[in-house]
């Protein structure tokens, strides 16, 4: 089985917001704008959304990695 | 003072020096009260046993069975980090580690002066083990002294025909995230000592895009001795789960301050007895420096120092720092002082550096000035719970570690604060020394 999870370069993220927007179910933000991320998986159901969130960010900061799950 | 215990078996190998006070690194300097020059060192160790052809892998298997661990701060297992470069993709290269950012230590600096050939011979040794064919030296840029002796060092061994790859030696920018290892690759690969993000890590793709390995420079020495006297005898102090010696820095109130060499797993309390005994009745100990945890006096005198005894409390070892504080002085003004330190010290990447860090040393600030009110410390939790594991480096993790437990250790003090203006410790002597925060400019960092 792989799955897929959120990952940001925390160096590239200028807190402009607009995954949040675009992803409010896996991204909220901290008072000055940074992306908190408590849960990083992408279950299937929300990969179109990541994917648009992913396209969003002017930094090119987000990103999908596949990730192997279960045994 | 007496660090060995009592009971503690003769090492089983027959060889292997432990010297007074159990001391293996510092042995030479117990001996002669000098700085161990090339002729003294090689009287002492031999010359460094390198792996020939491809036993490279046995001194891995050595490594491991010692259960080295990194003396740097993270404490990671050496030999599972060298099997790793050793079977990367592409010729290895070799980074020692001198840098020692950590103002609360001094250990690195004094191993170096002390036992310069102890390191190089670590250096030369994981070299051999993984196959690097490039080996750097970093040190931090402005202790000239320390750089002319390592070089004059060096040649002394090129002359005896001791390091079949020469070290080279760099002087980095001095800050406090300039020690990470990313920043070491970073800087010699021609960029700035700020720490890069991860993956890939150093040991997959580190100097000029292959597998690289960084050790402390304590780490290295250890390694040197394990090379000669076996993992057997490398286990015959300190714990099962934590074998071998360290170096600690104990500083603040202690009557003798400095660095000392202990068997990993010591408790607490008698590495403070180590260094003299306290000055004072002691109301908290911080244990690993400036990123490092505050336990109260109570919780920590009977904690065994190594990975594994201290993080029941929810600590670590760091660099190998303690420092004592004395009950009548003020945990949470000197908590706000190293605060504003590591504040002032971000690479200023990302956003918890950026703004998250700053706006929790102001919060401590004012929490210690005694004008802070109720809604900033919800605050003040809030932005400590927000700062962990969203940087490209784990300098904001290491700076809410010590802010959190600084709330829970000095949490009457808190309240105290909180309700009745500052405490009277305003005007003790610092137990922390933290040097000027200076703030790194654009060029800083090359």
């Amino acid at each position: 089985m792989s799955g897929h999870q959120l990952g940001i370069d925390r160096v590239a993220c200028q807190g402009r917001g607009l995954c949040a927007e675009l992803l409010p179910e896996r991204i909220g933000l901290d008072e000055w704008g940074y992306p908190v991320v408590p849960d990083r998986t992408v279950p299937a159901p929300l990969l179109a959304h990541a994917r648009r969130a992913i396209a969003g960010c002017p930094a090119l900061a987000l990103r999908l990695e596949r990730v192997r799950t279960g045994p | 003072m007496k660090t060995t215990r009592a009971a503690a078996p003769s090492p089983p190998a027959p060889y292997g020096p432990t010297g007074p006070y159990g001391s293996r690194l510092l042995d030479g300097w117990f001996s002669t009260g000098a700085p161990a020059d090339l002729d003294q060192h090689l009287r002492r160790y031999g010359p460094p046993p390198l792996p020939r052809g491809r036993q490279g892998g046995l001194l891995i298997r050595a490594v491991e069975e010692a259960g080295l661990t990194g003396r740097g701060g993270a404490a990671f297992p050496t030999g599972q980090k060298l099997r790793g470069v050793a079977g990367g993709r592409g010729r290895a290269v070799l980074v020692a580690n001198g840098m020692e950012s950590e103002p609360a230590s001094r250990k690195d600096r004094l191993l170096l002066d002390l036992a310069p050939h102890l390191v190089l011979d670590g250096m030369t040794l994981a070299a051999a083990a993984v196959g690097a064919d490039e080996i750097h030296l970093c040190l931090p840029r402005g202790r000239d002294t320390q750089a002319r002796a390592l070089a004059a060092a060096l040649a002394d061994r090129r002359r005896a025909g001791l390091d079949p790859v020469p070290p080279r030696i760099h002087t980095l920018p001095h800050h406090y995230v300039s020690s990470e290892e990313t920043s070491l690759v970073n800087w010699l690969n021609g960029g700035d000592a700020r720490p890069r993000a991860t993956p890939p890590r150093p040991f997959e793709k580190g100097v000029g895009g292959r597998p690289t390995l960084v050790d402390n420079v304590e780490t290295l020495a250890h390694l040197a001795l394990i090379a000669r006297y076996g993992p057997a005898w490398f286990r015959g102090t300190g714990t099962p789960d934590a074998p071998g010696t360290t170096l600690v820095t104990v500083t603040g109130a202690v009557d003798s301050p400095g660095v000392y060499e202990i068997p990993l797993g010591t408790p607490v309390g008698r590495v403070l007895d180590t260094a003299g005994g306290t000055t004072a009745p002691l109301g908290a100990v911080l244990v690993g420096g400036f990123f490092g945890s505050w336990l109260s006096a109570r919780d920590a005198a009977a904690v065994p120092f190594s990975k594994p005894g201290l993080a029941a409390t929810g600590a670590g070892p760091g660099a190998g720092v303690l420092i004592a504080q004395a009950d009548s002085a003020c945990g949470l003004a000197g908590t706000a002082d190293v605060l504003r330190y590591l504040a002032a010290q971000s690479a200023r990447q990302c956003g918890p550096c950026r703004f998250g860090l700053p706006a929790v040393a102001e919060d401590f600030a004012i929490l210690a000035r005694g004008t802070a009110d109720r809604a900033l410390m919800d605050r003040l939790h809030r932005r400590v719970g927000l700062l962990p594991g969203r940087g490209a480096c784990r300098h904001p993790d290491g700076a809410a570690r010590l802010a959190a437990t600084a709330l829970k250790v000095f949490a009457d003090d808190a309240r105290r604060h909180l309700y009745g203006g500052p405490c009277g410790a305003a005007d003790q002597p610092a137990s922390i020394t933290v040097p000027d925060a200076r703030v790194p400019g654009p060029e800083g960092w090359r």
